[in-house]
């Protein structure tokens, strides 16, 4: 959220200054090359890695293992339960009882994005979901996965998704047309979503608490001060809705792809 | 603006696919199924629990049915045998009854014949006794012997007159 290490351009200028886009650069914490490739260790990766790692740990752990598994769930315990009924019911709801094998899938997508996305509400941690090429990559996962899936499924009868029923013969190019690129535009929607609001969140917030350090906090300061304070609570608030977003339309284009136009 | 750094790309895709691919896996393989187990096991649980408190539920309502009969029956007993043992009772007494007062209109009628005899036999007497005065008196008043024959005619005639 916030990085500390612009006191060195504030000093050489004589005076505050703050750049909102700085925590978001990449950097690079062991530099590494595989095959041409720069594969470096970045914070991103950094925080991804710390992300699946809480991920797994407290998902395996909390649960404890076979033979103390508690009729009687403990706090940590019901925080697992509770994340897996939430899936559990948006899947039920969205796709039906043949999405139960993707269920692993949305699960790691909601997780993933709900952790970096929380965390990187901490102060100096850095939110990979904030960068468009990793929206990008994890909406892409799900645009070609749900693309597969209604292939395999349906073979030559997946074209009938961009056919909707009952429009006039003579309207059926134009519309076929519009489905196809709104079908395609999917995954940017879904990147852009996610990564504008994370952007946007963090940056404001940048923005305010610069407004605090520049007016000082007697002098106006408090008043960005408490706005920050709210708007912290209102990103939490974003963090989990956007995971919440992502998993439900992922739900919705499985459905799509599974079931076509057909209910 | 860092996102669109292109040379910063390929390092966050490596690392993106690195931690999601082993996050997945440790989803898929451990975490959803162990969660999965846990809810499952409960679910059944739960349901056995509940079937187990309907059966025992059924039981308890059948014992009572059970119960309340024995009741209505141990009370419907008890009303023949007090109605029985009532009617012998009556029946007895009614006999005992009816044999008393035979026997006491048997004495009743023995002793009006012993009266009937002894008023007889008095009456007689009395007849006798008459006679004989009257014949004492007329003796006595006339100085000679009276007519026996009159005299029983008077009595009897006294005594019928009188009785």
């Amino acid at each position: 959220m916030s990085s500390p290490d612009h006191g060195a351009a504030a000093a050489a200028e004589g005076g505050f200054h703050i750049d909102p886009m700085h925590q978001f650069e990449i950097s690079r914490i062991i530099p590494l090359e595989i095959g041409g490739i720069d594969a470096s260790f970045t914070n991103s990766a950094l925080w991804m890695v710390i992300v699946a790692v809480t991920a797994t740990l407290f998902l395996t752990l909390s649960v404890g293992a076979s033979k103390s598994r508690a009729l009687v769930p403990s706090r940590a315990q019901l925080v697992s339960e509770m994340a897996y009924e939430f899936i559990a019911g948006i899947m039920r709801d969205i796709v039906g009882p043949s999405g139960q094998k993707f269920f692993p899938i949305i699960f790691t997508l909601f997780i993933f994005i709900l952790l970096c996305n929380l965390f990187g509400m901490l102060p100096y941690a850095f939110t990979p979901t904030s960068h468009i090429i990793v929206t990008f990559a994890l909406a892409s996962v799900v645009f070609i996965g749900v693309t597969l899936v209604g292939i395999f499924k349906h073979g030559f009868k997946f074209v009938k998704l961009f056919i909707p029923s009952g429009v006039p013969v003579w309207l059926l190019p134009l519309i076929s047309v519009i489905e196809v690129i709104s079908y395609l535009s999917r995954p940017i929607s879904l990147s852009v979503r996610l990564f504008a609001n994370m952007l946007a969140g963090h940056t404001m917030l940048k923005v305010f608490a610069g407004f605090i350090v520049s007016l000082g906090f007697i002098g106006g300061g408090f008043l960005p001060f408490f706005f920050a304070v709210a708007l912290t609570g209102l990103e939490v608030l974003v963090a989990f809705l956007q995971a919440y977003v992502f998993a439900v339309l992922s739900c919705i284009y499985l459905n799509d792809a599974l079931h076509l136009h057909d209910h | 603006m860092p996102q669109l750094e292109f040379g910063d790309f390929a390092p966050q895709l490596i690392w993106l696919a690195i931690t999601f691919i082993l996050l997945y896996i440790a989803m898929s393989r451990v975490a959803l199924p162990r969660i999965g187990h846990v809810l499952e096991e409960r679910r059944t649980k739960i349901a056995d629990d509940l079937d187990s408190a309907d059966r025992l539920k059924r039981e308890a309502e059948e014992a009572l049915t059970a119960y309340e009969a024995a009741l209505a029956q141990a009370r419907a007993d008890a009303h023949a045998i007090a109605a029985q043992t009532r009617d012998k009772l009556a029946a007895e007494s009614a006999k005992e009854r009816s044999t008393l007062e035979e026997k006491l209109e048997a004495q009743l009628a023995e002793a009006e014949a012993r009266i009937a005899v002894v008023r007889d036999e008095a009456m007689n007497n009395v007849r006798t006794v008459a006679a004989d005065v009257t014949a004492e008196l007329v003796t006595k008043l006339t100085g000679q012997a009276a007519d026996q024959a009159a005299i029983d005619t008077a009595v009897a005639d006294a005594l019928s007159s009188r009785s």
